[in-house]
């Protein structure tokens, strides 16, 4: 479907030459329009970089074991840590939604002093070694954390090694890909429309409900898709934070890490399960949000 | 309008992408040091026996972090002109990099079981020696609040406990140990690598860890060891060897030798290993 779309919109100029252009090899004409633009100092490079961006995942393809890859795949464990996988990253994503979408729109429309700071230390866990993220979240909410240690002496609760573990390390680590997303999509998005509500009698949680969100509604799924993603493929904070238990708090990532140490073969089958859904979700996430024009 | 929001949206989520792709390759970089300091000294040193220079590269497992870096330093002294650097980690993950391709000069392992592996690929120079041998242990929280005597008192608690995962050697060592006493062991997580375990007990996370003495040894006073019966059912085997791809041979067979040597000995027994 997309490369339908962009040959249409490459051969735009020509008007009439349109449905030549599709019968006499679309692609190639493409090819040929773009390559003449693009300067070979600059081609090459981004050609290397396209290669190395690539060529690990082609391996992948290459050295899976195919033969064994059903037997790998359908193993109770390997299913397990799927499930979890997928369980955990939607509950990070639904804690980030809750959380981050109102922090995206105070950042975005409310002037505060420190809201460069404030914005600067939400967006820190996007540069943070995950294992970083996942000691400071120990410190934090660990049995003998801050916060943890009255967490366990108030509530009994304590968070590492339980899948709730599992869910708190993700969030940490995706929550920001989401604010970010929407926060600039609330720039973005004229305020005028919020006023004009207000104007009419809405109240500023009501104009924020009926009028924001559906305004920037696009770019909370993008925010929200990108938070999953990345809450799917966490793996430091999760192992430091929540450690590692089949069933409750090994998921796809950690599992890939510990077969690699015994069953290389097992680490490619599970890691193509993990490429598989990322590409399922860009893809997506292209068509929809992200295509470029 | 939701066009613009889609416009202004978009350079902010290739901004996040952008800055995953960085650290992804700043995780990258931080592994390739070993092979920017390429060992120079091989030639010069093939020429004039005796003398050392270069880099050695030692890959071994995270249980000898200690006693290694301690040797790595005498090494150093005795040969001026050598650095020895090391890559501590989890057996099975050094193996696989060194079965990938890793640059490294001498391997040591915490089981024959993960050396077997190098050597069954060929990877090896020589036949591996066992240089010491090491003793599970239990590892309470210091001052031992929950009474733990026995390994008996670890299973069927309340205990938060805490194991190598199996794939690792020393959670296949505590598996044997646990299964000599008849024990059935439900850990709060399977930890990547002794180090780990142990950790989750310094930080209080966990009440008690199946580690080696070595590690407990190490830990200083953060931990409390409790020796059980059934360790000696899961004694591990070191195994050293020097690999074929070495850059720096003769220093690789130096530092070898200093490990089996009988100063080299006294810095491991001294760490709580036990003599091959």
């Amino acid at each position: 479907m997309t490369p339908l779309d962009e040959t249409g919109a490459a051969a735009d100029g020509e008007g009439g030459h349109e449905a030549d252009a599709l019968q006499d090899g679309p692609r190639g004409r493409r090819a040929r329009i773009r390559t003449r633009g693009a300067p070979l100092p600059l081609l090459v490079p981004a050609l290397v970089g396209v290669a190395f961006l690539t060529v690990p995942l082609v391996a992948l393809l290459v050295r899976a074991p195919w033969r064994s890859l059903p037997g790998l795949l359908t193993s109770a464990q390997v299913w397990e840590a799927l499930r979890l996988s997928l369980v955990c990253a939607t509950a990070a994503t639904a804690v980030s939604l809750v959380v981050g979408v109102p922090l995206a729109w105070l950042l975005a429309r409310v002037e505060f002093p420190g809201r460069g700071l404030v914005r600067a230390l939400v967006t820190l866990p996007l540069v943070l070694p995950p294992v970083v993220g996942g000691v400071a979240l120990l410190m934090a909410l660990g049995r003998n954390g801050i916060v943890g240690t009255w967490l366990d002496s108030s509530f009994g609760v304590t968070l590492p090694f339980t899948t709730a573990g599992v869910v708190v390390a993700e969030a940490f680590v995706a929550m920001p890909f989401l604010v970010i997303s929407v926060e600039g999509t609330l720039r973005a998005a004229d305020p005028r429309y919020e006023e004009a509500a207000a104007t009419l009698g809405a109240s500023r949680f009501t104009a924020f409900r009926r009028v924001t969100l559906p305004l920037i509604a696009p770019g909370i799924a993008a925010g929200a898709v990108l938070a999953w993603a990345r809450a799917l493929g966490e793996f430091g904070a999760t192992i430091t934070f929540a450690g590692n238990f089949p069933g409750r708090t090994q998921t796809m990532p950690l599992a890939v890490y510990l077969a690699l140490q015994s069953d290389p073969e097992a680490a490619i089958a599970l890691s193509l399960v993990l490429l598989a859904v990322s590409v399922a979700v860009l893809a997506g996430l292209r068509d929809r949000w992200m295509t470029a024009r | 309008m939701t066009r613009t929001a889609h416009r202004t949206g978009r350079p902010m989520q290739v901004a996040a992408l952008g800055a995953t792709a960085l650290l992804t390759l700043g995780a990258c970089s931080s592994s390739d040091d070993s092979s920017s300091a390429k060992p120079d000294g091989s030639a010069s040193s093939a020429s004039a026996p005796g003398k050392l220079s270069g880099t050695v590269t030692v890959f071994a497992a995270a249980s000898l972090k200690e006693s290694f870096t301690a040797l790595g330093e005498e090494f150093e002294k005795a040969h001026p002109g050598t650095k020895v650097t090391f890559s501590f980690g989890g057996s099975d993950s050094l193996a696989a990099s060194i079965t990938g391709g890793a640059p490294a000069d001498v391997f040591a392992s915490a089981s024959p079981k993960t050396m077997k592996i190098v050597t069954d690929a060929g990877d090896a120079s020589g036949t591996p020696a066992t240089f010491v041998r090491n003793q599970l242990e239990i590892a309470t929280l210091p001052g031992n609040p929950d009474k733990v005597s026995t390994l008996k008192d670890l299973t069927g608690s309340k205990l938060k406990v805490v194991l190598c995962d199996r794939t690792v050697p020393c959670g296949a060592a505590a598996q044997k140990a646990l299964d000599a006493a008849g024990l059935k062991l439900t850990p709060v997580s399977y930890e990547q690598d002794v180090k780990a375990a142990l950790t989750k007990v310094e930080l209080k996370e966990a009440d008690a860890a199946l580690v080696y003495k070595t590690d407990v040894r190490a830990a200083g006073d953060k931990v409390e060891g409790v020796e059980f019966p059934e360790s000696a059912e899961a004694v591990n085997d070191y195994p050293i060897v020097r690999l074929k791809d070495a850059r720096n041979a003769d220093a690789a067979k130096a530092f070898i030798a200093l490990v089996r040597s009988a100063e080299g000995q006294k810095v491991l027994t001294g760490a709580g290993f036990l003599r091959p």
